[in-house]
């Protein structure tokens, strides 16, 4: 095995797309390294992307946001600007493993990991997040969503990595949540989970809505059913009653020891309405 | 298989090292440095007995590799005491009797001196909460919670 630290991302793609055997990016390792342990993935070539320029940064752009492959979920909440504009994309990655796992582990990994229980994927799903992906063809930018493709498996290319999430500028009174369901109240992954995204006009009335489930489906889902029950209203009850119901019904969850299918879909609408709430709230709305 | 060649501060003293592209941090401290503060208890990162500080962040060793502390700076459980004087958190650790098999012990040690040094002044649930990556089979928690509330009130006066 090969342990190379590229100095640029041209460099990096390029070692990736040549090596001749398995090859993995290293960024935080908090998930590869885990695997290379169990003996679930031997690579031939580590290519450890840290020290390339501008990788750890979050930048705020004319765009949004830009936050860097490398940047630890930790520094999210440290940059005030970021927890400012999407509350709920930070409180996501927040909840990804311990203090020691969030001084590592890093959203592009979350993705890339393709978990369908990563916490930080649904909010970044609800909020319109895209992947900058650069590979031996060039750039290219996707939603976010269209990174996991199943459990462990992602649309990328070989040579391909995700140089930054990309965060839209925030319009005027929005606002995000994330919410997840574990039986105990840290250090778990998420039995279901909902993020939910919202702009609202001056009335308080929903004009744009984004609702993602985790852990409901091989990959996070983008309810659009669920957008539509709330754009148009102001969070009445029926709105959010018909919200939880869309939610419960888009799910296609596994049954397992800890959660059977029934009580996943059934938490999903509970929590994507509180999500919901709490997104209204953040929006600035009463 | 060639080494990679490492050259990393750890508790202030320079350290020059070779290790295998696939060794973890913690087996590079413990096994080639004999820094056997750091302890393996699942070399997956859950149970945090492994905790370092690299620049300034918490981490488990066991998930960095060797070669990556390159350049960095490491904080251990062996930076902690001053010669025979023992850092207020051990202090207070034996104080409180906030330890039984010391397994799990130098990992809470250098979590508890992260979080005080970010938030001197930590709730019980902060502490809880900021805590929760380090696993203790043997007191409950109540004492090192109360350990580190201890000194966190000594170390404010300081």
């Amino acid at each position: 095995m090969r342990y190379i630290r590229p100095l640029s991302i041209e460099d990096a793609v390029g070692q990736l797309a040549g090596a001749a055997g398995p090859a993995a990016i290293l960024a935080g390792g908090s998930d590869l390294l885990v695997r290379m342990k169990g003996g679930f993935v031997e690579p031939d070539l580590i290519v450890d992307i840290k020290l390339i320029d501008g990788l750890s940064e979050i930048r705020e752009t004319a765009e949004g946001f830009s936050v860097g492959a490398t940047v630890p979920c930790a520094a999210l909440r440290e940059n005030a600007p970021l927890k400012k504009a999407w509350p709920g994309v930070v409180e996501a990655a927040s909840l990804i493993g311990s203090k020691q796992v969030q001084g590592r582990c890093t959203m592009a990994g979350n993705l890339c990991n393709a978990s369908p229980a990563a916490d930080s994927v649904p909010a970044l799903v609800a909020a319109g997040a895209q992947a900058l992906i650069v590979g031996p063809g060039g750039k290219r930018t996707i939603p976010v969503e269209a990174v996991p493709t199943g459990p462990g498996k992602t649309s990328l290319a070989r040579g391909e990595i995700v140089e930054a999430i990309l965060l839209p500028k925030r319009a005027a009174r929005s606002g995000d949540a994330y919410l997840r369901f574990i039986p105990r109240t840290e250090m778990d992954i998420a039995v279901v989970s909902a993020g939910v995204n919202l702009t609202l006009d001056e009335q308080g009335v929903v004009t744009a809505a984004r609702v993602a489930l985790g852990a409901a489906a091989p990959t996070v889902l983008l309810v659009e059913e669920a957008a539509e029950a709330l754009i148009g209203r102001k969070l009445d009850e029926a709105a959010l009653e018909r919200l939880a119901t869309v939610c419960a019904g888009a799910c296609r969850p596994i049954d397992d020891k800890r959660g059977t299918i029934e009580f996943r879909r059934k938490v999903a609408g509970v929590l994507a309405r509180r999500a919901a709430i709490t997104a209204y709230e953040r929006a600035g709305g009463k | 298989m060639a080494g990679v060649a490492v050259s990393t501060t750890i508790n202030g003293d320079n350290y020059e090292y070779l290790c295998q592209p696939d060794e973890t941090l913690l087996d590079v401290l413990r096994d080639r440095l004999g820094l056997t503060g750091a302890k393996e208890g699942c070399g997956t990162g859950d149970c945090g007995a492994c905790s370092v500080i690299l620049d300034n962040r918490l981490v488990c060793s066991c998930l960095v590799l060797g070669a990556e502390a390159e350049g960095r700076t490491i904080e251990t459980v062996e930076g902690m005491a001053q010669g025979d004087q023992l850092h207020t958190l051990q202090q207070k650790f034996l104080e409180h009797a906030a330890l039984q098999c010391g397994i799990c012990t130098p990992g809470f040690l250098i979590a508890a001196k992260d979080l005080l040094a970010k938030n001197p002044d930590p709730s019980e649930e902060e502490i809880r909460f900021g805590l929760a990556g380090n696993l203790c089979r043997c007191t409950g928690y109540d004492k090192i919670v109360r350990a580190v509330q201890d000194a966190a009130t000594v170390m404010k006066g300081a």
